[in-house]
């Protein structure tokens, strides 16, 4: 369903991207990993066209969308859950999930916001609440929500693990399972190994903007050298 | 003043706040969400006044004729706004934010000059609304009808914008996007869909609060700087980006004004207070007060660093000795060989050039935007012509003494400024200028007034146009090399670390507040002398030398020649001052040619000319190399 090639990208004069290549396919939940600075929330945007894609390729369900505005590859049924949340703190939870809003989508499930605090109970009870005086999990949990209210067939989570309660993240290992279960396919970039065995089927490593490894979670958990040499901190 | 009076002058402040409070609440909107400073929002408001003026005599001096004239008017300005942002701002989001200004600079010039052209210079007095023309008595006054539907519209038209913005999921999305619209856009939003449709709303807005005015204020070619001046004020107090506070700024600056005049003259302890010369200046003295004490207006939030803001400026180049060296021999030759005219065209181009690199010293490298830069160019020029006339001291000296009276206005004005940042800073510095300009507007024993001071000629010594002339280029030389001098030094490099970085730069022990405090002092100086030598050559003064638009050529100039380049703004202040001269000669509607001018630049070399020239040149040294 996703398939980057040979991607470059830049930030300013800095070359950050260096050829990166993945795929994920619907039903499937891949992990991206690698340390701080590595370059996942690089391949995350520039896959979304917030960073402009110097070079290389990315195929969405078939179709090059490299060069497209990130509205447009949006509607295209690609999510994007960016890393620090960016909730609309003056937005209720309500107007956070009407801003993702978009129409039903073939071979996509259609969210409603009923169906989303089903998947994510904790933000049912707090439906005027303002994105701002929410926790950082729950304001997590909203995120995701907002993104699936566009009705993805496939969806990039930044880093979703990042700095939550051990039960939230728990939680959010649950609800990420149960996107994969509606066929959805998730690119999820992670630092917390733990995690992505726990959801992940297989997974690529990054570092200083290249792919080091990719493979199944199987391989990535018997070769010690391996998360030696680009994981641990 | 009698329970009465002050229910009367109340009912007439709060009359007047209706449009205040529209047209504010439209520039507000927009600003919210594409973080452009639209300057053209007055000239909305000029041009839904005009719209209805016409519309009127169109479809009849009926109750019907005048209501769909009031409101095609206003719908008609909102497709105006459209065709702005399709045309213009759509193309230059991602430029840096000065020269979105500098685009909306240009949409004012070519307004004026389509106003101009289709409703002539004459102001036009509007009809009565039929069927409200009738008096209401209140307490024994006689009050129009239509104040007291106007005071009824402004809550109205509250209410309407607060159920759009937090009923409908337009009003999500326009707010969502004036917090991160980055995120917006990666939700599946066409931001430029929303822009329009936000440009279209604020627009309307202005449109109508102009429209309304018609039976109360005559149509005419001032209003434009006018009202962008006072919905900068009411918009800055309210807090930018709130609707109720320009509601509430725009109730408290109409009924300070209203009160002023009502009040009239009063003999407090002997001392004779004229109040309702005090109108022009209220609303700025409100304005200075509201922001010292509360920075982000009565109802604002310290503003949300918009994401995917432009690239930090590059560093300066040092400028170099023979580029320097070559340009002052040509110049010191001009005289020999150019004529008169050449000769007074080049005098006032050295004024402008030292003005527009003192501007350019305190917005570029010092990162504070002024909206009044004009203030110390015209202090400077009415100290030197009053020192000359009212104190009597020969020229050289008043010459010398001007600049630090400019200066010295400079440390007052300054003191607040530095407390600011971004566009309050901007917006203050624009009170400051408005305040500067009605003193000496209005204070006619000693400025002269409107009229302005006459007589101002250099010494015989210096009569002659070409003596001036080097007079000219050795002051104005003299202050432009002191100011790129002061660059390179450590003084400078403090102030381009605290642009850069202000939390850095005080942790490493720079006094930042401080070093800004001494830059404004400087450029302020500077930018008096400028107005000096200025006011010498012209032999008068006016007003106009402190007025909005002075500090917006200034702005024009800087903008124009690139605000990342030394040598930019004097190549924008010579441009801008031969093209205007050149086109004032030949066409009545200069400043359409001028605006059409700067667009094009605009939409051509986002880096202004010099440094769009400069980028040319270095991609073609690269495909050489």
């Amino acid at each position: 369903m996703l398939l980057v090639k040979d991607l470059h990208s830049y930030y300013g004069r800095a070359h950050i991207l260096h050829g990166v290549s993945l795929e994920a396919s619907g039903g499937e939940v891949v992990a991206l990993l690698g340390r701080n600075g590595a370059g996942k929330s690089t391949v995350m945007k520039t896959i979304m066209g917030l960073v402009p894609a110097a070079a290389g390729e990315v195929n969405f369900d078939g179709r090059r969308i490299e060069r497209l505005p990130p509205y447009r590859i949006a509607r295209l049924g690609l999510g994007y859950v960016p890393e620090d949340r960016r909730v609309f703190t003056e937005l209720t939870v309500m107007e956070n999930l009407a801003v993702g809003l978009q129409p039903p989508r073939k071979g996509a499930p259609a969210w409603t916001a009923d169906k989303l605090f089903a998947l994510f109970p904790n933000l049912a009870g707090m439906r005027e609440r303002p994105g701002g005086r929410m926790s950082g999990g729950e304001q997590q949990m909203l995120t995701i929500a907002r993104t699936l209210m566009g009705n993805p067939r496939c969806v990039l989570l930044d880093e979703p693990s990042e700095g939550l309660a051990p039960i939230i993240v728990e939680q959010m290992a649950h609800s990420i399972l149960a996107l994969k279960g509606e066929g959805l396919c998730v690119l999820l970039s992670e630092q917390n190994l733990h995690f992505s065995q726990a959801v992940a089927d297989r997974a690529y490593i990054i570092e200083k903007g290249q792919i080091r490894f990719g493979g199944s979670m199987a391989e990535l958990a018997s070769d010690a050298s391996l998360r030696e040499q680009y994981l641990s901190v | 003043m009698t329970f009465a009076s002050f229910i009367i002058q109340l009912l007439n402040g709060l009359a007047a706040a209706a449009s205040l409070f529209l047209v504010s609440a439209g520039l507000s909107l927009i600003f919210g969400v594409t973080r452009i400073v639209n300057f053209a929002h007055g000239s909305l408001y000029m041009l839904g006044l005009y719209g209805a003026y016409s519309l009127i005599q169109a479809l009849g001096r009926t109750p019907l004729g005048f209501w769909s004239a009031v409101v095609l008017a206003a719908l008609a300005v909102g497709l105006v706004g459209v065709l702005i942002e399709v045309l213009v701002l759509r193309r230059i989001y991602k430029a840096p934010e000065l020269f979105q200004l500098l685009a909306t600079f240009a949409v004012v010039l070519v307004i004026k000059d389509i106003a101009l052209f289709a409703w002539g210079a004459e102001d036009l007095v509007g009809p009565r609304a039929p069927g409200l023309s009738m008096a209401v008595e209140i307490l024994g006054r006689r009050i129009p009808a239509y104040d007291l539907l106007l005071i009824a519209i402004g809550p109205v038209v509250l209410l309407a914008m607060w159920l759009l913005l937090t009923r409908t999921r337009w009003g999500a999305l326009v707010r969502a996007a004036t917090q991160d619209r980055e995120m917006v856009g990666a939700l599946g939003v066409d931001q430029a869909r929303l822009f329009t449709s936000v440009f279209f709303v604020g627009s309307v807005l202005a449109g109508l609060g102009g429209a309304l005015q018609i039976p109360r204020e005559p149509a005419n070619l001032e209003l434009d700087l006018a009202v962008i001046a006072d919905a900068f004020v009411v918009t800055v107090v309210g807090g930018l980006g709130s609707i109720g506070g320009a509601f509430l700024a725009a109730i408290l600056i109409g009924v300070a004004k209203a009160f002023c005049i009502g009040v009239g003259t009063v003999h407090w302890f002997g001392a004779e207070i004229v109040f309702s010369k005090l109108t022009l200046v209220v609303e700025f003295l409100i304005m200075a007060i509201v922001l010292v004490v509360r920075p982000f207006g009565l109802l604002g939030k310290p503003q949300a660093a918009q994401r995917l803001a432009a690239d930090p400026a590059p560093p300066l180049a040092v400028p170099s000795w023979t580029f320097a060296l070559v340009w002052l021999a040509l110049l010191i030759g001009v005289p020999v060989v150019a004529d008169r005219y050449v000769t007074i065209l080049l005098t006032d181009i050295f004024c402008f050039a030292l003005f527009a690199v003192s501007l350019h010293f305190i917005m570029g490298p010092a990162g504070m935007v002024s909206f009044g830069h004009a203030a110390y160019f015209g202090l400077g020029a009415y100290a030197a012509g009053l020192l000359l006339k009212r104190a009597g001291l020969p020229m050289e000296l008043a010459l010398v003494l001007a600049p630090l009276v400019a200066g010295a206005f400079a440390i007052v004005y300054g003191w607040f400024c530095v407390r600011l940042s971004g566009v309050y800073l901007a917006m203050l510095t624009l009170a400051f200028a408005q305040i500067s300009w009605s003193i000496v507007f209005q204070w006619d024993s000693f400025t002269g007034g409107s009229n302005g001071v006459f007589g101002v000629w250099p010494s015989p010594w210096l009569a002659s146009k070409t003596a001036y002339y080097y007079l000219a280029l050795a002051f104005c030389g003299a202050g432009i090399t002191l100011l790129w001098r002061v660059l390179f030094s450590p003084f400078g490099y403090a102030l381009r670390a605290g642009r850069d970085s202000p939390l850095r730069a005080e942790a490493i022990g720079i006094d930042l507040r401080g070093y800004q405090w001494m830059a404004f002092v400087l450029v302020g100086a500077l930018a008096g002398l400028a107005g000096a030598v200025y006011a010498f050559s012209k032999g008068s003064i006016s007003p106009s030398a402190i007025s909005i638009a002075q500090s917006t050529d200034g702005l024009i100039m800087v903008l124009l020649g690139g605000v990342e380049t030394l040598t930019g703004p004097l190549a924008g202040a010579a441009i801008f001052t031969w093209l205007r001269d050149e086109l004032a000669r030949r066409t009545e509607f200069w400043r359409a040619v001028m605006g059409l001018v700067i667009l094009a630049i605009v939409l051509l070399f986002p880096q202004g000319l010099v440094g769009g020239l400069k980028a040319l040149m270095q991609r073609r040294r690269e495909v050489h190399s």
